[in-house]
């Protein structure tokens, strides 16, 4: 996800009184930087050269008429190497508004209303920088999410191939109504591609599940059906059986079992394939034409 | 392509250019598999409606985007009959036509945002927005 | 004017395969075409491949579930094969169920299906 860029507050169209206190304010800037810079080191006690770096790029930026790309740029690269190093982003917006008190000072020093009118502007553009390390550092974090939710969820849905013609999807863990759409799109999506007409969905590991998963687990089967496939839902606890009762949820003619177990004999007899026990401890398999 | 105007539906074979271009615009959008399934599905229930029910209409198609993903705004227009009784129309099964009556129902649980305005004897707009995930 | 669907037949059963979009004037030559040629051949099955269907809205899934419904007053099976997953779940999402359409995975699937459902007796 790139990282979104704060729109500047619109200004209203340059009055030359403005544009007088803009430039007084850059004058300022520029001609003050042996002053301000180590004021707002002090303040900021963020790493010099960093600061220099943003100090820098914000002149030249005045000076290409107010293009700010590369002030950002440098915020972003702060933002980032400060997170690394364990600051909050409160603490590196609050390094550049740092910046507004280390200019107030000087700006009284010179105590011109042209100055007193810039900082006003200066001071606006100053939180919008501030916001935007703030942007910067909330969308790195959201992508490292997002990527990592993208893992788990490969990580967390396998479908397994139990038999010829049987899969099976064990579910571990919490289901989301994301996760449960992933799972219920990547079975459904094996069905065709190993041609399975049986599918087991074990749930053993699922903790509870609220309406909207079981919803979404009744889909799958429906959905499974229309395709021409049948699924069984397996190792549903006893308080998951209470809750789907107690929402009110129909789970009409679809086939559960109790285990894993349960559903694969089950599937096994409806492929016309019986087990059975020999006298010695020795699985026979028969396979009927069905 | 999209954008440039609204599409006419006036006969079958408009149904047919509805889905194969709302089918593009998601594609462009980075619509799922899934989702764009869901989309040009709905998107030919409602065509299907207006052509039904109002003898014809258009649809706008439409690339939106907010600060996290992008999706397809649709809407449709019609100058029909309207639809008295909204909360009626938006139940399943309930049909003035041949229809099975899941065209407006069904296409709502297609899509993540759903508006209907309709003004007896003046005409329906129905407007969808389907977002990639 | 369109095109109508070929319908191929292979011993008593007839297979048509579904290639593209459908306008709904299609499939309603489709149901036609399919109620005469079942009558004329005597068939028993009817395999409707809509694996190159990208989407089957509520018009399209109705009339399947009425050719079915046709044809088994002609004395003949229909099974629906192929169906895409995203068609699926599109149809379930959509509140429709394909009545009492026999659906199967593939092609050949649906002959197997064809033949058990013949064997035993209804």
């Amino acid at each position: 996800m790139p990282v979104s860029t704060v729109p500047f507050i619109q200004e209203p169209p340059l009055t030359v009184q403005a544009d007088a206190a803009r430039r007084r304010i850059e004058e300022l800037l520029r001609a003050e930087e042996e002053l301000i810079l180590p004021r707002w080191h002090a303040i900021a006690k963020a790493p010099a050269d960093e600061l220099r770096e943003i100090y820098l790029a914000l002149l030249s930026g005045f000076q290409e008429g107010e293009d700010l790309t590369e002030v950002r740029g440098a915020l972003a690269e702060l933002s980032r190497s400060r997170a690394r190093q364990g600051h909050t982003p409160s603490d590196t917006a609050r390094a550049v508004f740092g910046l507004k008190e280390a200019v107030y000072e000087t700006v009284e020093r010179d105590g011109t209303a042209e100055a007193l009118l810039g900082f006003t502007w200066f001071s606006r553009l100053i939180d919008d920088l501030g916001l935007f390390t703030f942007e910067s550092y909330a969308s790195a974090r959201e992508k490292i999410i997002l990527d990592q939710a993208e893992q788990l969820l490969e990580l967390s849905t396998p479908v397994v191939k139990l038999w010829d013609g049987i899969v099976a999807v064990p579910l571990v863990g919490t289901l989301d109504s994301a996760r449960t759409q992933v799972v219920m799109e990547k079975l459904l999506q094996t069905l065709v591609d190993n041609g399975a007409e049986h599918a087991v969905i074990d749930i053993t590991g699922v903790p509870a599940v609220d309406t909207q998963v079981a919803q979404h687990l009744l889909k799958t089967v429906f959905a499974a059906r229309l395709m021409g496939a049948e699924c069984v839902i397996s190792g549903i606890r006893p308080q998951i059986a209470h809750t789907i009762v107690t929402l009110g949820i129909e789970f009409g003619d679809i086939v559960t079992k109790a285990s894993l177990a349960d559903a694969l004999a089950y599937m096994l007899r409806r492929r016309g394939i019986e087990i059975s026990q020999a006298e010695r401890p020795r699985i026979a398999v028969r396979t009927e034409h069905r | 392509m999209t954008g440039d105007g609204p599409l006419p539906i006036v006969s079958n074979a408009d149904i047919v250019a509805v889905r194969q271009q709302v089918r593009t615009a998601a594609v462009e959008s980075g619509f799922s598999l899934i989702d764009q399934t869901k989309v040009v599905t709905a998107a030919s229930e409602l065509a299907r409606n207006a052509l039904v029910y109002a003898g014809g209409g258009q649809v706008r198609i439409e690339v939106v985007e907010n600060a996290r993903r992008r999706g397809l705004r649709l809407e449709f227009h019609d100058e029909g009959p309207g639809i008295p009784d909204v909360e009626q129309a938006l139940t399943d099964g309930w049909t003035t036509g041949s229809g099975l009556g899941l065209g407006l129902s069904g296409s709502r649980r297609l899509v993540d945002e759903f508006d209907l305005d309709s003004v007896p004897g003046k005409g329906t707009t129905v407007t969808v927005t389907k977002w990639a995930r | 004017m369109m095109e109508r669907i070929p319908i191929l037949k292979l011993g008593d059963t007839l297979i048509v395969s579904i290639q593209g979009d459908l306008e709904d004037q299609g499939v309603l030559a489709l149901q036609e075409d399919l109620a005469d040629k079942v009558v004329m051949t005597g068939a028993r099955g009817v395999i409707i491949d809509i694996s190159a269907v990208e989407i089957v809205d509520s018009y399209i899934g109705r009339m399947l579930a009425t050719i079915a419904d046709i044809l088994r007053m002609l004395d003949a099976d229909t099974v629906v094969v192929g169906m895409r997953p995203a068609v699926a779940i599109t149809l379930v999402e959509l509140g429709l169920s394909l009545g009492g359409v026999r659906t199967a995975l593939d092609l050949e699937k649906g002959v197997a299906l064809l033949d058990h459902v013949r064997s035993t007796p209804r």
